[in-house]
């Protein structure tokens, strides 16, 4: 498949004097995953709210699934399904219950309905607590289950916003083998995350938007090559052992005043092995050692000049 | 696919009769509360009343209007819920037809209250009660009461609609049930202070309650049955209008 999901030329979108969105362009191919990635505050969540048509934009064009947004409203809510940022999910009714009034909602005949509820239950793993009330669901079973309700319908374009976010490890992993099998059945998925590693995990295309702009876009390749990659740092306990260090280790920065030296390298165990074994060689001792990858902060710190914690909300 | 409005609501309202019998709480408390003021006020205090009849006629008409007013504010909290909790979104992208969750909302409370309404009837015949209304009269009183329980629910739902959190929308319903306390529900109007006497006297409840107690007496007022409709259709208007602006702000 080569066709386009979802495009969006130009969008726009201001609350008050405030703009959230200052004229973005996506342009997302059919059963591919692409991740808007940005701190908070950075528009992501609008993002979505205009690309599901929960909000009209100001200005800027947007199809998905083939319809205009703002003319084929409806066209394109039969087209999309959307697990938002708070799992929209009925507290005082079952898990079950949930999915069939999705089921209803879609006007499945009973039959298919039963089916497709039972199918769900079974595939996330909620076949257990289906009868209990959402009230009692971990975060995890939450949005499992949101986004079971939003799989009842059919839809071809899946919008997952922060499907992660507050999610403990073992949830996260979950979701992320779900968001997998969901593309490996042809949906497209356009999911936000503040996460880089969720992003280079999940995601064929990546793009980072930072204070309603898109400042890249491309491959987790593409953006990591834009940005300083995994380092190790030694700290030392005087100029003389920081001296040795740079001395032995090639292509390393030291820093006089922190005492640390920065060695570049992936955080492989082997050139660990052999970085400590060198050091081991000329009898340096190191006072504190660690490993750094890129995060989400190296990547806003590369692409825009500041770090990604400062809000702009 | 199409969505048909009439099929959506239903399923709204399954959904919303689904939560009354999980919170059956909120019917005990509509039923419930103004019973144990009926006894309070009948048992306790009825023989100080002196109201020309037997006070459990003349209280019962006011007791259930209290129930009506009594589970207004699991109304308001459950509308709240639905535009807070995020559940709408889901609606809304699913594009259920605009209205439905609100008209599952209206109908699932008319009729808990219907049931709350008919349990105090019920308490009350144990009680004495002795109506002298014909079965007309009858069908004259629960035409009052289902529509002054339409008004009251539209204004309860904007309430909910207009409050930032379940819990301020519970609150905001607590004037609706002060008011029959400051209406001809437990004694008549004319035995109260002055200020109060004419708040009481003009208050939309004293007219939809002194409608019921003629229809139910069997001696039915023109008058206050044409006021208790005019409010009724007034309150349901403004409930209905702030609801629908409220709501598409909102939703």
């Amino acid at each position: 498949m080569t066709s386009s999901a979802i495009v969006a030329s130009g969008l726009r979108k201001t609350y008050g004097d405030r703009t959230v969105l200052a004229g973005i362009d996506l342009d997302v191919r059919a059963g591919t995953v692409f991740a808007l990635l940005g701190p908070n505050g950075a528009g992501k969540t609008t993002a979505v709210n205009v690309l599901t048509t929960l909000v009209k934009p100001d200005g800027g064009s947007v199809r998905v699934a083939g319809h205009d947004i703002t003319t084929a409203t409806k066209a394109v809510r039969a087209a999309i399904g959307v697990t938002g940022q708070f799992a929209s999910v009925d507290e005082l009714l079952t898990g079950e219950e949930n999915l069939r009034l999705m089921a209803d909602l879609h006007h499945l005949d009973r039959t298919e309905g039963r089916r497709v509820v039972a199918d769900l239950l079974e595939r996330f793993d909620l076949v257990e607590p289906a009868r209990k009330l959402v009230a009692t669901y971990s975060g995890g079973m939450r949005r499992k289950l949101d986004l079971a309700m939003t799989l009842v319908g059919r839809p071809e374009i899946i919008f997952l916003d922060e499907p992660t976010t507050g999610l403990d490890p073992r949830s996260r992993r979950t979701m992320w083998d779900i968001v997998r099998e969901l593309v490996a059945d042809g949906i497209t998925v356009f999911l936000t995350t503040q996460y880089l590693e969720e992003a280079d995990q999940l995601a064929d295309r990546i793009a980072v938007l930072d204070q309603g702009r898109l400042v890249a876009e491309g491959t987790a390749a593409d953006l990591k090559r834009q940005v300083p990659g995994s380092h190790v740092r030694l700290r030392f306990a005087d100029v003389d052992g920081l001296g040795a260090a740079a001395r032995v280790l090639a292509g390393s920065t030291p820093d006089d005043d922190a005492l640390t030296l920065r060695v570049p390298g992936d955080g492989g165990v082997k050139p660990l092995r052999a970085l400590l074994a060198r050091l081991d060689e000329h009898s340096i001792e190191v006072e504190e050692f660690s490993v750094h990858t890129p995060d989400l902060d190296d990547v806003f710190l590369a692409l825009t000049g500041r770090p990604s914690t400062e809000e702009s909300r | 696919m199409s969505t048909t409005p009439l099929t959506d609501s239903a399923i709204m309202l399954r959904r919303n009769f689904k939560h009354t019998l999980r919170n059956p709480v909120t019917v005990f408390n509509a039923i419930l509360f103004p019973i144990v003021l009926m006894l309070m006020f009948v048992y306790v205090f009825g023989d100080s009343f002196a109201v020309g009849v037997d006070y459990i006629d003349y209280a019962t008409p006011g007791l259930i209007l209290m129930a009506v007013s009594y589970g207004l504010s699991a109304t308001s909290t459950a509308v709240n819920s639905d535009m807070t909790k995020g559940i709408i979104n889901r609606f809304r992208v699913m594009d259920v037809s605009r209205g439905a969750v609100l008209t599952g909302h209206v109908v699932a409370t008319v009729v808990r209250t219907l049931v709350a309404v008919a349990a105090v009837i019920g308490v009350a015949f144990l009680m004495g009660f002795s109506p002298s209304g014909t079965f007309a009269d009858w069908l004259g009183a629960i035409g009052v009461l289902v529509l002054a329980i339409f008004a009251v629910t539209w204004f309860a739902i904007a309430l909910g609609l207009a409050a930032k959190t379940a819990e301020s929308a519970g609150f905001a319903t607590v004037p609706l049930i002060m008011l029959p306390f400051f209406s001809s529900a437990i004694v008549p109007a004319g035995n109260m202070g002055p200020g109060v006497r004419e708040f009481a006297e003009y208050q939309p409840f004293t007219s939809i309650i002194e409608s019921l107690r003629g229809f139910l007496a069997g001696t039915p007022s023109a008058g206050d049955t044409t006021a208790a409709i005019a409010w009724s259709v007034g309150i349901a208007l403004v409930g209905y209008l702030w609801a629908r602006a409220r709501f598409t702000r909102r939703a």
